[in-house]
Protein backbone atom coordinates (compact mmCIF):
# COMPACT_ATOMS: atom_id res chain seq x y z
CA UNK A 1 0.00 0.00 0.00
CA UNK A 2 1.65 3.60 -1.00
CA UNK A 3 0.79 6.12 0.94
CA UNK A 4 3.43 8.37 -0.04
CA UNK A 5 2.96 11.55 -2.23
CA UNK A 6 4.99 13.80 -4.07
CA UNK A 7 4.49 17.99 -3.88
CA UNK A 8 6.99 19.70 -6.42
CA UNK A 9 9.49 16.66 -6.37
CA UNK A 10 9.44 16.56 -2.01
CA UNK A 11 8.21 13.57 -1.06
CA UNK A 12 5.62 13.22 1.75
CA UNK A 13 5.30 9.56 3.87
CA UNK A 14 1.43 10.79 3.77
CA UNK A 15 -0.80 13.30 2.71
CA UNK A 16 -1.00 14.48 5.97
CA UNK A 17 -0.17 17.87 7.64
CA UNK A 18 -1.14 20.45 9.82
CA UNK A 19 -2.42 23.85 8.45
CA UNK A 20 -0.71 26.92 9.64
CA UNK A 21 -1.22 28.59 12.83
CA UNK A 22 -3.27 25.75 14.40
CA UNK A 23 -0.04 23.16 15.73
CA UNK A 24 2.64 26.26 16.46
CA UNK A 25 5.99 24.95 15.34
CA UNK A 26 4.47 21.48 16.47
CA UNK A 27 6.30 21.62 20.17
CA UNK A 28 2.91 21.86 22.07
CA UNK A 29 1.69 18.51 20.11
CA UNK A 30 4.63 16.46 20.83
CA UNK A 31 3.65 15.85 23.84
CA UNK A 32 0.62 14.03 22.33
CA UNK A 33 1.98 12.00 19.58
CA UNK A 34 5.83 11.36 17.60
CA UNK A 35 5.66 13.93 14.59
CA UNK A 36 6.99 11.97 12.51
CA UNK A 37 3.54 10.05 12.04
CA UNK A 38 2.74 13.32 9.55
CA UNK A 39 3.73 13.60 6.17
CA UNK A 40 4.75 17.46 6.96
CA UNK A 41 4.44 19.94 9.90
CA UNK A 42 3.47 23.16 8.42
CA UNK A 43 4.40 26.43 10.70
CA UNK A 44 2.71 29.17 12.20
CA UNK A 45 3.09 32.07 9.82
CA UNK A 46 6.20 33.80 10.89
CA UNK A 47 7.44 36.87 9.75
CA UNK A 48 10.34 39.09 9.35
CA UNK A 49 10.33 40.77 13.03
CA UNK A 50 8.29 39.23 16.14
CA UNK A 51 4.53 40.54 15.68
CA UNK A 52 2.62 40.92 19.29
CA UNK A 53 -0.64 39.98 17.08
CA UNK A 54 -4.69 41.14 17.90
CA UNK A 55 -6.02 42.26 20.92
CA UNK A 56 -7.99 39.90 23.45
CA UNK A 57 -10.86 38.03 22.62
CA UNK A 58 -8.79 36.46 20.01
CA UNK A 59 -11.45 33.43 19.62
CA UNK A 60 -15.10 32.72 19.50
CA UNK A 61 -17.27 29.48 19.09
CA UNK A 62 -19.55 29.46 16.32
CA UNK A 63 -21.84 26.71 15.21
CA UNK A 64 -19.84 23.66 14.40
CA UNK A 65 -16.79 26.15 13.82
CA UNK A 66 -14.99 28.93 15.33
CA UNK A 67 -13.83 32.01 14.56
CA UNK A 68 -10.15 33.31 15.02
CA UNK A 69 -7.99 36.81 15.26
CA UNK A 70 -4.86 35.93 16.38
CA UNK A 71 -2.97 38.45 13.99
CA UNK A 72 -0.14 36.09 13.08
CA UNK A 73 1.58 36.68 16.73
CA UNK A 74 4.78 34.96 15.73
CA UNK A 75 8.62 35.61 17.20
CA UNK A 76 10.19 36.41 13.81
CA UNK A 77 12.30 34.51 11.25
CA UNK A 78 15.54 34.76 13.90
CA UNK A 79 14.06 33.10 16.78
CA UNK A 80 12.26 30.82 14.37
CA UNK A 81 15.49 29.74 13.03
CA UNK A 82 17.61 28.99 16.04
CA UNK A 83 14.31 27.10 18.19
CA UNK A 84 11.87 25.97 15.99
CA UNK A 85 13.53 24.30 13.21
CA UNK A 86 16.59 22.72 15.13
CA UNK A 87 13.16 21.18 16.76
CA UNK A 88 11.61 20.22 14.00
CA UNK A 89 14.23 18.13 12.25
CA UNK A 90 13.66 15.90 14.98
CA UNK A 91 11.05 14.61 13.97
CA UNK A 92 11.20 12.04 10.90
CA UNK A 93 8.60 15.16 8.78
CA UNK A 94 8.72 17.55 5.83
CA UNK A 95 9.11 21.03 7.54
CA UNK A 96 7.22 23.53 5.55
CA UNK A 97 7.54 27.20 7.04
CA UNK A 98 4.34 29.57 6.20
CA UNK A 99 5.69 33.02 5.44
CA UNK A 100 4.04 36.08 6.15
CA UNK A 101 4.70 39.56 5.47
CA UNK A 102 3.37 43.34 5.79
CA UNK A 103 4.95 44.08 2.59
CA UNK A 104 6.54 42.16 -0.32
CA UNK A 105 10.05 43.27 1.01
CA UNK A 106 9.08 41.42 4.40
CA UNK A 107 8.02 38.15 2.84
CA UNK A 108 11.83 38.27 0.60
CA UNK A 109 13.02 39.03 3.49
CA UNK A 110 11.91 36.08 5.36
CA UNK A 111 12.20 33.96 2.25
CA UNK A 112 15.72 34.82 1.75
CA UNK A 113 16.53 34.17 5.76
CA UNK A 114 15.42 30.79 4.87
CA UNK A 115 17.19 30.17 1.94
CA UNK A 116 20.01 28.34 3.67
CA UNK A 117 18.04 26.51 6.44
CA UNK A 118 17.19 22.84 5.73
CA UNK A 119 13.38 23.19 5.18
CA UNK A 120 11.41 21.43 2.74
CA UNK A 121 8.83 24.09 1.43
CA UNK A 122 7.67 27.56 2.15
CA UNK A 123 4.11 28.20 2.40
CA UNK A 124 3.60 31.88 1.63
CA UNK A 125 0.48 33.34 3.52
CA UNK A 126 -1.38 35.78 1.51
CA UNK A 127 -4.40 35.14 2.84
CA UNK A 128 -5.09 36.40 6.53
CA UNK A 129 -8.13 37.98 7.20
CA UNK A 130 -6.86 39.54 10.79
CA UNK A 131 -4.25 41.80 10.10
CA UNK A 132 -4.43 45.31 8.74
CA UNK A 133 -1.53 45.49 6.42
CA UNK A 134 -0.24 42.72 3.91
CA UNK A 135 -2.02 38.81 4.21
CA UNK A 136 -5.03 39.17 2.42
CA UNK A 137 -4.60 41.86 0.68
CA UNK A 138 -2.07 40.46 -1.33
CA UNK A 139 -4.89 37.91 -1.98
CA UNK A 140 -7.72 39.19 -3.50
CA UNK A 141 -6.46 40.72 -6.82
CA UNK A 142 -5.01 38.44 -9.62
CA UNK A 143 -1.94 40.93 -10.21
CA UNK A 144 -1.10 41.17 -6.59
CA UNK A 145 -1.01 37.61 -6.43
CA UNK A 146 0.91 36.77 -9.46
CA UNK A 147 3.52 39.57 -8.77
CA UNK A 148 4.53 38.39 -5.20
CA UNK A 149 4.49 35.08 -5.97
CA UNK A 150 6.97 36.12 -8.83
CA UNK A 151 8.87 38.00 -6.83
CA UNK A 152 9.28 35.11 -3.92
CA UNK A 153 9.74 32.18 -6.57
CA UNK A 154 13.02 34.58 -7.78
CA UNK A 155 14.53 34.32 -4.55
CA UNK A 156 13.38 30.63 -2.82
CA UNK A 157 15.54 28.26 -2.82
CA UNK A 158 12.51 25.81 -1.82
CA UNK A 159 9.50 24.71 -3.77
CA UNK A 160 6.70 27.67 -3.30
CA UNK A 161 3.33 27.13 -1.67
CA UNK A 162 0.75 30.15 -2.31
CA UNK A 163 -2.03 29.76 0.29
CA UNK A 164 -4.83 31.09 -1.26
CA UNK A 165 -8.26 32.70 0.06
CA UNK A 166 -11.40 32.09 -0.14
CA UNK A 167 -12.53 35.44 0.19
CA UNK A 168 -13.16 36.10 -3.34
CA UNK A 169 -15.51 35.90 -5.91
CA UNK A 170 -13.54 33.16 -8.64
CA UNK A 171 -10.72 31.80 -6.91
CA UNK A 172 -9.65 30.03 -10.01
CA UNK A 173 -9.12 33.62 -11.29
CA UNK A 174 -5.92 33.73 -8.09
CA UNK A 175 -5.22 29.90 -8.76
CA UNK A 176 -4.10 30.61 -12.15
CA UNK A 177 -2.47 34.24 -11.28
CA UNK A 178 -0.48 31.52 -8.61
CA UNK A 179 0.54 29.47 -11.07
CA UNK A 180 1.29 31.81 -13.60
CA UNK A 181 3.55 33.34 -10.87
CA UNK A 182 5.42 30.38 -10.68
CA UNK A 183 4.05 28.88 -8.07
CA UNK A 184 4.66 25.24 -7.44
CA UNK A 185 1.99 24.08 -5.23
CA UNK A 186 -1.33 25.57 -4.18
CA UNK A 187 -3.04 25.24 -0.61
CA UNK A 188 -6.04 26.08 0.03
CA UNK A 189 -8.72 27.43 1.80
CA UNK A 190 -7.77 30.05 4.40
CA UNK A 191 -10.33 31.21 6.59
CA UNK A 192 -13.36 32.52 5.21
CA UNK A 193 -14.18 36.22 6.86
CA UNK A 194 -16.90 36.16 9.93
CA UNK A 195 -18.21 37.78 12.61
CA UNK A 196 -20.20 36.87 15.76
CA UNK A 197 -21.76 39.54 18.05
CA UNK A 198 -22.22 39.00 21.57
CA UNK A 199 -25.58 39.47 22.72
CA UNK A 200 -25.08 39.98 25.77
CA UNK A 201 -22.06 42.44 26.15
CA UNK A 202 -23.43 43.73 23.07
CA UNK A 203 -20.27 44.18 21.22
CA UNK A 204 -18.04 41.46 18.94
CA UNK A 205 -16.97 38.66 20.03
CA UNK A 206 -13.45 38.96 19.04
CA UNK A 207 -12.06 42.43 19.46
CA UNK A 208 -10.79 42.77 16.16
CA UNK A 209 -14.47 42.75 14.90
CA UNK A 210 -14.34 40.10 12.31
CA UNK A 211 -12.10 37.13 12.06
CA UNK A 212 -11.56 33.95 10.23
CA UNK A 213 -13.99 31.24 10.35
CA UNK A 214 -12.65 27.75 10.29
CA UNK A 215 -13.96 24.55 11.34
CA UNK A 216 -15.85 21.14 10.10
CA UNK A 217 -18.54 24.02 8.90
CA UNK A 218 -16.47 25.13 6.27
CA UNK A 219 -16.09 21.98 5.00
CA UNK A 220 -18.41 22.14 1.81
CA UNK A 221 -17.00 25.32 0.89
CA UNK A 222 -13.47 24.32 0.87
CA UNK A 223 -14.20 20.93 -1.11
CA UNK A 224 -16.06 23.00 -3.67
CA UNK A 225 -13.04 25.66 -4.29
CA UNK A 226 -10.51 22.39 -4.25
CA UNK A 227 -12.63 20.77 -7.02
CA UNK A 228 -12.69 23.87 -8.91
CA UNK A 229 -9.28 24.66 -8.60
CA UNK A 230 -8.07 21.76 -9.19
CA UNK A 231 -9.50 21.74 -12.87
CA UNK A 232 -8.04 25.01 -13.46
CA UNK A 233 -4.76 24.77 -12.81
CA UNK A 234 -1.90 21.90 -13.14
CA UNK A 235 -0.11 22.75 -10.33
CA UNK A 236 -0.69 20.65 -7.13
CA UNK A 237 -3.10 21.19 -4.27
CA UNK A 238 -2.97 21.49 -0.44
CA UNK A 239 -6.76 21.13 0.90
CA UNK A 240 -7.50 22.11 3.72
CA UNK A 241 -10.96 23.94 5.37
CA UNK A 242 -12.80 22.05 8.04
CA UNK A 243 -10.56 18.31 7.77
CA UNK A 244 -11.86 16.33 11.39
CA UNK A 245 -11.31 12.74 10.04
CA UNK A 246 -9.88 10.53 7.41
CA UNK A 247 -13.37 10.12 5.89
CA UNK A 248 -13.28 14.11 5.33
CA UNK A 249 -9.49 14.05 4.24
CA UNK A 250 -10.90 11.42 1.48
CA UNK A 251 -13.00 14.39 -0.01
CA UNK A 252 -10.48 16.64 -0.55
CA UNK A 253 -8.29 14.02 -2.28
CA UNK A 254 -11.05 12.70 -4.22
CA UNK A 255 -11.68 16.26 -5.18
CA UNK A 256 -8.85 16.78 -6.33
CA UNK A 257 -5.63 17.47 -3.55
CA UNK A 258 -2.73 15.63 -3.71
CA UNK A 259 -2.00 16.28 0.69
CA UNK A 260 -4.31 17.32 3.00
CA UNK A 261 -3.97 19.61 6.24
CA UNK A 262 -5.57 19.45 9.11
CA UNK A 263 -6.54 22.56 11.25
CA UNK A 264 -9.20 23.70 13.59
CA UNK A 265 -9.48 19.79 14.71
CA UNK A 266 -5.91 19.88 16.23
CA UNK A 267 -7.81 21.77 18.80
CA UNK A 268 -10.55 19.88 19.47
CA UNK A 269 -8.35 16.65 19.21
CA UNK A 270 -4.98 16.94 19.80
CA UNK A 271 -4.51 13.50 17.82
CA UNK A 272 -6.61 14.64 14.74
CA UNK A 273 -3.87 14.76 12.25
CA UNK A 274 -2.14 11.48 13.32
CA UNK A 275 -6.05 9.98 12.95
CA UNK A 276 -6.19 11.32 9.82
CA UNK A 277 -3.28 9.75 8.79
CA UNK A 278 -4.24 6.41 10.42
CA UNK A 279 -7.48 6.45 9.13
CA UNK A 280 -6.33 7.48 5.10
CA UNK A 281 -4.77 4.01 5.07
CA UNK A 282 -7.90 2.14 6.89
CA UNK A 283 -10.01 3.62 4.00
CA UNK A 284 -7.22 1.62 1.50
CA UNK A 285 -7.40 -1.34 3.72
CA UNK A 286 -11.29 -1.23 3.54
CA UNK A 287 -11.42 -0.43 -0.40
CA UNK A 288 -8.29 -2.27 -1.64
CA UNK A 289 -6.77 1.05 -2.39
CA UNK A 290 -2.98 0.22 -3.65
CA UNK A 291 -1.70 3.54 -3.87
CA UNK A 292 -3.41 6.77 -2.49
CA UNK A 293 -2.29 8.78 -5.75
CA UNK A 294 -5.41 7.00 -7.97
CA UNK A 295 -7.65 8.79 -6.07
CA UNK A 296 -6.32 12.24 -6.09
CA UNK A 297 -8.97 14.21 -8.37
CA UNK A 298 -11.08 10.44 -8.80
CA UNK A 299 -14.12 11.89 -8.53
CA UNK A 300 -15.14 14.47 -11.98
CA UNK B 1 2.56 14.14 31.15
CA UNK B 2 -0.90 16.14 29.41
CA UNK B 3 -3.59 13.41 27.99
CA UNK B 4 -6.95 13.45 26.30
CA UNK B 5 -8.75 10.89 28.40
CA UNK B 6 -12.75 9.51 28.66
CA UNK B 7 -13.63 9.14 32.31
CA UNK B 8 -16.44 8.02 33.78
CA UNK B 9 -18.73 10.40 36.19
CA UNK B 10 -19.04 9.46 39.93
CA UNK B 11 -21.21 12.12 40.87
CA UNK B 12 -22.87 15.30 39.98
CA UNK B 13 -24.75 17.63 42.33
CA UNK B 14 -26.07 20.71 42.05
CA UNK B 15 -24.92 23.31 45.46
CA UNK B 16 -25.94 26.88 44.16
CA UNK B 17 -28.04 28.58 41.21
CA UNK B 18 -26.50 27.10 38.15
CA UNK B 19 -23.22 25.89 40.43
CA UNK B 20 -22.53 22.18 39.99
CA UNK B 21 -20.14 20.27 41.61
CA UNK B 22 -19.27 16.75 39.26
CA UNK B 23 -16.23 14.39 40.82
CA UNK B 24 -15.12 12.56 37.96
CA UNK B 25 -12.98 9.24 37.70
CA UNK B 26 -9.68 9.77 35.63
CA UNK B 27 -6.94 7.02 34.47
CA UNK B 28 -3.96 9.17 34.51
CA UNK B 29 -4.65 13.36 35.12
CA UNK B 30 -6.05 13.26 38.38
CA UNK B 31 -2.84 11.37 39.85
CA UNK B 32 -0.59 14.08 37.90
CA UNK B 33 -2.66 17.26 38.68
CA UNK B 34 -1.69 19.66 40.84
CA UNK B 35 -3.65 22.60 42.45
CA UNK B 36 -4.18 25.76 40.33
CA UNK B 37 -4.32 23.13 37.24
CA UNK B 38 -7.10 22.92 35.00
CA UNK B 39 -8.60 20.29 32.76
CA UNK B 40 -10.55 20.77 29.44
CA UNK B 41 -13.94 19.00 29.11
CA UNK B 42 -15.43 17.83 25.43
CA UNK B 43 -18.89 18.53 24.36
CA UNK B 44 -20.38 15.53 22.99
CA UNK B 45 -22.52 17.94 20.97
CA UNK B 46 -20.55 18.19 17.73
CA UNK B 47 -21.58 21.87 16.91
CA UNK B 48 -20.11 22.83 20.00
CA UNK B 49 -15.91 21.97 18.87
CA UNK B 50 -13.90 23.70 21.33
CA UNK B 51 -13.12 22.03 24.99
CA UNK B 52 -13.84 24.05 28.28
CA UNK B 53 -11.77 24.60 29.89
CA UNK B 54 -12.70 24.08 34.09
CA UNK B 55 -10.25 24.77 37.47
CA UNK B 56 -9.51 22.13 39.86
CA UNK B 57 -11.58 22.05 42.74
CA UNK B 58 -10.16 19.03 45.05
CA UNK B 59 -7.57 16.15 43.75
CA UNK B 60 -7.61 13.08 44.87
CA UNK B 61 -4.09 11.67 43.63
CA UNK B 62 -4.43 8.50 45.22
CA UNK B 63 -7.60 6.96 42.95
CA UNK B 64 -7.21 9.53 40.25
CA UNK B 65 -10.49 11.12 41.10
CA UNK B 66 -11.17 14.76 40.42
CA UNK B 67 -13.83 17.28 41.67
CA UNK B 68 -15.03 20.47 39.53
CA UNK B 69 -17.42 23.00 40.59
CA UNK B 70 -18.16 25.01 37.43
CA UNK B 71 -21.03 27.43 36.50
CA UNK B 72 -23.72 26.69 33.99
CA UNK B 73 -23.02 29.49 31.65
CA UNK B 74 -26.81 29.34 30.02
CA UNK B 75 -29.37 27.50 27.97
CA UNK B 76 -27.77 24.85 25.20
CA UNK B 77 -24.67 25.76 26.49
CA UNK B 78 -21.50 22.58 27.28
CA UNK B 79 -21.94 23.53 30.93
CA UNK B 80 -25.31 22.70 30.84
CA UNK B 81 -24.63 19.77 28.88
CA UNK B 82 -22.35 18.52 31.70
CA UNK B 83 -24.60 19.20 34.53
CA UNK B 84 -26.68 16.91 33.22
CA UNK B 85 -24.05 14.11 33.45
CA UNK B 86 -25.02 11.73 35.85
CA UNK B 87 -23.05 9.04 37.78
CA UNK B 88 -21.74 6.56 35.19
CA UNK B 89 -21.80 8.65 32.21
CA UNK B 90 -18.89 9.77 30.63
CA UNK B 91 -16.87 12.99 29.31
CA UNK B 92 -13.81 13.37 27.71
CA UNK B 93 -11.59 15.46 28.97
CA UNK B 94 -7.69 16.61 28.37
CA UNK B 95 -5.30 17.54 31.25
CA UNK B 96 -3.96 17.96 33.38
CA UNK B 97 -3.06 21.63 31.79
CA UNK B 98 -1.04 24.63 33.35
CA UNK B 99 1.20 25.58 35.51
CA UNK B 100 -0.97 25.32 39.10
CA UNK B 101 0.26 27.58 42.02
CA UNK B 102 3.73 27.91 43.32
CA UNK B 103 2.65 26.41 46.74
CA UNK B 104 6.66 26.47 47.96
CA UNK B 105 6.00 30.08 47.83
CA UNK B 106 3.49 29.75 50.47
CA UNK B 107 5.41 27.07 52.88
CA UNK B 108 5.66 28.09 56.65
CA UNK B 109 3.91 31.74 55.55
CA UNK B 110 1.00 33.07 55.76
CA UNK B 111 -1.44 32.65 52.82
CA UNK B 112 -4.58 34.72 52.08
CA UNK B 113 -6.53 32.58 49.20
CA UNK B 114 -8.85 34.89 47.56
CA UNK B 115 -11.04 33.45 45.15
CA UNK B 116 -14.13 35.18 43.57
CA UNK B 117 -17.41 33.62 42.92
CA UNK B 118 -16.37 30.98 40.17
CA UNK B 119 -12.54 31.87 40.74
CA UNK B 120 -13.33 30.03 44.53
CA UNK B 121 -13.39 26.37 43.63
CA UNK B 122 -9.69 26.19 43.10
CA UNK B 123 -8.81 27.64 46.24
CA UNK B 124 -10.20 24.36 47.48
CA UNK B 125 -7.35 22.27 46.80
CA UNK B 126 -4.88 24.64 47.41
CA UNK B 127 -5.77 25.20 50.72
CA UNK B 128 -5.71 21.66 51.19
CA UNK B 129 -2.08 21.23 50.13
CA UNK B 130 -0.33 24.37 51.36
CA UNK B 131 2.21 23.85 54.30
CA UNK B 132 1.47 27.30 55.81
CA UNK B 133 -1.44 29.29 57.48
CA UNK B 134 -4.34 29.35 55.49
CA UNK B 135 -6.35 32.64 55.54
CA UNK B 136 -9.27 32.08 53.06
CA UNK B 137 -11.51 35.15 51.68
CA UNK B 138 -14.38 34.46 49.75
CA UNK B 139 -16.10 36.87 47.53
CA UNK B 140 -19.66 36.09 45.97
CA UNK B 141 -22.39 37.87 44.83
CA UNK B 142 -25.27 36.42 47.29
CA UNK B 143 -25.50 32.70 47.35
CA UNK B 144 -22.87 30.67 49.20
CA UNK B 145 -20.88 27.64 48.48
CA UNK B 146 -17.66 25.43 48.95
CA UNK B 147 -17.96 27.41 52.47
CA UNK B 148 -17.61 23.86 54.14
CA UNK B 149 -14.58 22.81 52.51
CA UNK B 150 -12.52 26.14 52.98
CA UNK B 151 -13.36 26.32 56.90
CA UNK B 152 -11.48 22.95 56.97
CA UNK B 153 -8.16 24.77 55.29
CA UNK B 154 -8.23 27.49 58.00
CA UNK B 155 -10.27 30.79 59.11
CA UNK B 156 -12.56 31.27 56.25
CA UNK B 157 -13.78 35.23 55.40
CA UNK B 158 -16.76 35.94 53.63
CA UNK B 159 -17.76 38.72 51.36
CA UNK B 160 -20.95 39.32 49.80
CA UNK B 161 -22.30 41.93 47.19
CA UNK B 162 -25.85 41.86 49.05
CA UNK B 163 -24.17 42.18 52.32
CA UNK B 164 -26.47 38.95 53.35
CA UNK B 165 -23.18 37.20 54.64
CA UNK B 166 -19.98 38.01 55.96
CA UNK B 167 -18.59 41.47 54.89
CA UNK B 168 -20.77 43.65 53.07
CA UNK B 169 -18.86 44.59 49.57
CA UNK B 170 -15.43 42.60 48.02
CA UNK B 171 -12.51 40.46 49.08
CA UNK B 172 -10.43 43.70 49.61
CA UNK B 173 -13.64 45.31 52.43
CA UNK B 174 -13.42 41.64 53.62
CA UNK B 175 -9.12 41.79 54.77
CA UNK B 176 -9.80 45.72 55.57
CA UNK B 177 -13.02 44.81 58.08
CA UNK B 178 -11.09 41.98 59.45
CA UNK B 179 -7.81 43.66 59.74
CA UNK B 180 -6.14 40.58 58.30
CA UNK B 181 -2.31 40.05 56.93
CA UNK B 182 -0.51 37.49 55.28
CA UNK B 183 2.86 37.66 53.75
CA UNK B 184 1.85 35.23 50.03
CA UNK B 185 -1.48 36.16 48.09
CA UNK B 186 -2.92 33.44 45.44
CA UNK B 187 -5.85 34.57 44.02
CA UNK B 188 -8.46 33.46 41.14
CA UNK B 189 -11.50 35.54 40.50
CA UNK B 190 -12.92 38.61 37.88
CA UNK B 191 -10.06 40.91 36.16
CA UNK B 192 -11.22 43.45 38.52
CA UNK B 193 -10.79 42.15 41.42
CA UNK B 194 -7.40 40.28 40.69
CA UNK B 195 -6.46 44.29 39.98
CA UNK B 196 -7.51 45.61 43.23
CA UNK B 197 -5.80 42.58 44.54
CA UNK B 198 -2.43 43.37 42.77
CA UNK B 199 -2.60 46.56 44.14
CA UNK B 200 -2.88 45.94 47.30
CA UNK B 201 -0.16 43.35 46.90
CA UNK B 202 2.30 45.77 45.54
CA UNK B 203 1.41 48.81 48.27
CA UNK B 204 1.82 45.88 51.09
CA UNK B 205 4.79 44.74 49.48
CA UNK B 206 3.76 41.28 49.42
CA UNK B 207 4.15 38.59 46.92
CA UNK B 208 1.33 37.55 44.64
CA UNK B 209 -0.08 35.23 42.04
CA UNK B 210 -3.17 35.13 40.26
CA UNK B 211 -4.89 33.03 38.00
CA UNK B 212 -6.04 34.59 34.98
CA UNK B 213 -8.73 33.81 32.51
CA UNK B 214 -9.16 34.19 28.63
CA UNK B 215 -11.04 32.31 26.00
CA UNK B 216 -9.30 29.47 24.88
CA UNK B 217 -8.90 27.02 21.83
CA UNK B 218 -6.69 24.27 21.66
CA UNK B 219 -5.44 24.61 25.66
CA UNK B 220 -2.15 24.04 25.22
CA UNK B 221 -0.28 26.98 24.29
CA UNK B 222 -0.09 26.04 20.01
CA UNK B 223 -2.91 28.33 19.18
CA UNK B 224 -1.93 32.00 20.87
CA UNK B 225 -5.98 32.80 21.68
CA UNK B 226 -5.46 32.85 25.48
CA UNK B 227 -2.89 35.60 25.93
CA UNK B 228 -2.52 38.29 28.96
CA UNK B 229 -0.31 41.43 28.75
CA UNK B 230 3.20 40.17 30.12
CA UNK B 231 6.00 43.21 31.35
CA UNK B 232 8.14 40.44 30.45
CA UNK B 233 9.39 39.80 26.67
CA UNK B 234 7.82 36.04 26.45
CA UNK B 235 9.74 32.66 25.76
CA UNK B 236 7.36 32.03 23.05
CA UNK B 237 6.68 34.85 20.41
CA UNK B 238 9.36 37.15 21.84
CA UNK B 239 6.57 39.64 21.84
CA UNK B 240 5.02 40.67 25.37
CA UNK B 241 2.32 38.10 25.82
CA UNK B 242 2.03 35.37 27.93
CA UNK B 243 -0.13 32.21 26.94
CA UNK B 244 -2.23 31.61 30.13
CA UNK B 245 -3.07 28.13 28.88
CA UNK B 246 0.23 27.03 29.32
CA UNK B 247 2.71 29.72 30.91
CA UNK B 248 0.00 29.87 33.74
CA UNK B 249 -3.25 30.37 34.07
CA UNK B 250 -1.29 31.50 37.99
CA UNK B 251 1.17 34.37 37.50
CA UNK B 252 3.04 36.44 39.81
CA UNK B 253 1.11 39.53 39.39
CA UNK B 254 4.36 41.68 38.77
CA UNK B 255 4.73 39.72 36.02
CA UNK B 256 1.09 40.71 34.03
CA UNK B 257 -0.85 43.99 32.84
CA UNK B 258 -4.06 43.36 34.10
Amino acid sequence: MNTKVNLAGVELKNPVMTASGTFGSGAEYSEFYDLGELGAVVTKGVANVPWPGNPTPRIAETYGGMINAIGLQNPGIDVFCERDIPFLKKYDTRIIVNVCGKTTEDYCQVVDRLADEDVDMLEINISCPNVKEGGIAFGQDPKAVEAITKEVKKRAKQPVIMKLSPNVTDITEMARAAEAGGADVLSLINTLTGMKIDIHRRTFAVANKTGGMSGPAVKPVAVRMVYQVANAVKVPIIGMGGIATADDAMEFILAGATAVSVGTANFFNPYAARDVAKGIEEYMRKYQVEDINTLIGAVR
Amino acid sequence: MKAKELCTVISQECIGTDIYSMWIQTERIGKEAKPGQFISLYSKDGSKLLPRPISLCEIDSESGSLRIVYRVTGKNTGTEEFSRLQSGDTVEILGPLGNGFPLQEAEGKTVFLMGGGIGIPPMVETGKQIQGDVITIAGYRDELFLTEEMEKNGELYIATEDGSAGTKGNVMDAIRENGLKADVIFACGPTPMLRAIKAYAEEQQISCWISMEEKMACGVGACLACVCKSKEVDDHSHVHNKRICKDGPVFSASEVEL
